[in-house]
């Protein structure tokens, strides 16, 4: 009885921290009301079972995440939150997984909890592999490295085969899927080790329930493969969307699991996580002006459409970063429109030191532009501002921008590609037609800092940077802000 | 059958609360957002603790429940935490 008016209170509590979430000046509270929500819901569990064992089992999980969450670096939160995630989901699936060993409630939520927590896992894995860009790049690996690889591609083939051999050919065949699609795959982030763990993990207890003959198993291993086809063919671009259906994902995993062991906490908390990914998502979507399902089937195009690159950048002009600060000497409004690119360079801080240093020196407004689907994840720009000191207020949405575009005097685009193609407006037939997009042509001046005229992920060329007032400078994004910032204290 | 539509009720009214309470995010906020709630997810920590807790069940079902117990905490403090360090960074001016 106290422990489910606990568990109610827990609920509210959730309830009340994501509303304050929503609302910047509350927001910081709001993510501590969320933490006192967890705290009280672990709390009213914790009377009446084992304790030593779980705690240390508790203890080991918070020392990781507090070393996770204090070591990631802001540029690679996308990562960090994918592998959170992750994690989350795989968890789901073993509680489920669990439940039903011990004879529990079955059925279909259990099927519910294994399935979805399977997909956000293993999608997981596959959309972290690609931001920290170790899958599908063949380079190196070290001895340890490789034994983890194929390790662990070497397990889930061998559950897949002991379950084949138990009468089950159709776990055995997504095994084999999964352990195969696994294989590709190299590394260069840190918490990759801890994702590897957490995969490794659960190829085994699937290896171990499999052997035990559990249908349930079954179907985390297709849901698995599931996972991450859904996630395989899904670019960079469109990344945002995924990454907020998957975080929703795992909201609705956890409330499955809650049916299974009949908590309505969780099945609440869930439902809550499970809705705020929906509505991420759905921004995310609006913001391509594509339909999820278009998004999830990965249904671009391709670069066959439109016009060829070396027709279009035939009158592309380059310039120096002193032709730049000569630019902005005489600008009085100057936007920002910075893209994944500025995330990929880390330049962040050195934008934002020039647009400081242009606003005392010359006296001119410096605004960012901020395209709903820059960068990897929803809001991934306006994070990365935000580490770098520039008040929000500063962040433009663009409907705003785009109303003053054509009385600003300089816009600079840097690492950002088919969020500012003016294809999207006039050409019906493009991949991106029908795309919102930062009017980054309608400018007096527009300089694009871009290390090459390579395409975005939309695979098509940009008329914008082949335009009469466009002048392209073609750096790294830090080395040219610091250059620019340069050229500006010289003059 | 009277369990599971009471639970199903408390599912589809929490969707809809959901659905209320995150309208009309501002884009500023919606990493910490999808962070947090993230943390929040992790709240699956509750199930693992009652499978590993519960000393009848078979050794297999606590093992599972002892691996999810860590995942979970890794999810739900990590997450809490990184939400906490990116809201921080939001000022105004």
């Amino acid at each position: 009885m106290t422990r489910d008016l606990l568990y109610l209170l827990a609920a509210s509590l959730f309830i009340v921290g994501l509303r304050m979430m929503g609302h910047p000046r509350t927001a910081v509270r709001g993510n501590l009301v969320g933490a006192l929500g967890m705290l009280v819901a672990i709390g009213a569990t914790l009377p009446g079972l084992g304790l030593p064992l779980l705690l240390v089992a508790m203890v080991v999980g918070s020392a990781l995440g507090v070393v996770a969450a204090t070591r990631v670096k802001m540029t690679a939160m996308p990562e960090m939150v994918g592998l959170l995630n992750g994690l989350g989901g795989a968890a789901s699936v073993l509680v489920a997984g669990g439940e039903g060993a011990s004879g529990g409630a079955a059925g279909v939520a259990t099927a519910a909890g294994g399935l979805i927590g399977s997909v956000t896992f293993f999608g997981r894995y596959v959309a972290f592999g690609k931001l920290a860009e170790f899958l599908a790049v063949s380079r190196a690996l070290k001895p340890w490295q490789g034994a983890v690889k194929y390790g662990f591609s070497g397990l889930v083939a061998a559950g897949a085969l002991a379950s084949a051999v138990g009468g089950n050919p159709a776990a055995g065949a997504a095994g084999l899927a999964i352990a195969g699609l696994l294989l590709l795959r190299r590394e260069t982030f840190p918490g990759m080790n801890v994702a590897k763990a957490a995969v490794l993990l659960l190829a085994l207890a699937a290896a171990a329930m499999a052997a035990g003959g559990s249908g349930y198993w079954t179907l985390v291993a297709v849901a698995g493969v599931l996972g991450v086809l859904l996630t395989w063919s899904i670019g960079g671009a469109d990344m945002p969307v995924v990454i907020a259906l998957l975080n929703s994902y795992s909201g609705l995993a956890a409330a499955a699991t809650g049916f299974v062991i009949g908590n309505t906490v969780l099945i609440i908390s869930g439902a809550l996580v499970g809705a705020s990914g929906i509505i991420l998502s759905g921004i995310m979507c609006r913001a391509m002006n594509r339909s999820l399902v278009n998004v999830v089937l990965g249904a671009f195009g391709g670069a066959a459409a439109g016009p060829k690159a070396d027709e279009v950048y035939r009158t592309v002009k380059a310039t120096s970063a002193e032709e730049v600060a000569m630019l902005l000497e005489s600008a009085r409004r100057v936007v920002i429109v910075p893209g994944y690119g500025m995330a990929v360079a880390q330049a962040q801080h050195a934008v934002r030191d020039l647009a400081n240093l242009v606003e005392k020196e010359f006296g001119a407004e410096v605004v960012y532009a901020i395209h709903p689907v820059a960068g990897r994840m929803p809001g991934h720009m306006n994070v990365l501002l935000a580490e770098a000191d520039v008040p929000y207020g500063k962040l433009k949405e663009l409907d705003e921008i785009n109303a003053a575009m054509e009385s600003t005097d300089v816009c600079i685009v840097v690492g950002a590609n088919d969020v500012v193609n003016p294809l999207a407006r006039t050409d019906p037939s493009s991949p991106i037609a029908g795309m919102p997009i930062v009017d980054a042509d309608r400018a007096r001046t527009c300089v694009v800092v871009k290390r090459s005229l390579g395409p975005g992920f939309a695979g098509i060329p940009n008329p914008l940077f082949a335009k009469e007032k466009t002048l392209m400078l073609f750096k790294d994004a830090r080395e040219a802000f610091v250059e620019i910032a340069a050229a500006v204290k010289a003059r | 059958m009277t369990d599971l539509v009471g639970l199903l009720t408390v599912f589809v009214l929490a969707m809809f609360v959901g659905f209320e309470v995150i309208t009309k995010v501002p884009p500023t906020l919606h990493t910490p957002l999808m962070s947090g709630s993230n943390a929040i997810s992790g709240i699956t920590v509750i199930g693992a603790l009652v499978l590993a807790g519960h000393v009848g069940e078979p050794w297999l079902a606590r093992t599972l429940g002892f691996l999810a117990i860590v995942l979970a905490m890794v999810n739900v403090v990590g997450g809490f935490l990184v939400t906490h360090r990116m809201l921080r960074m939001f000022r105004r001016k």
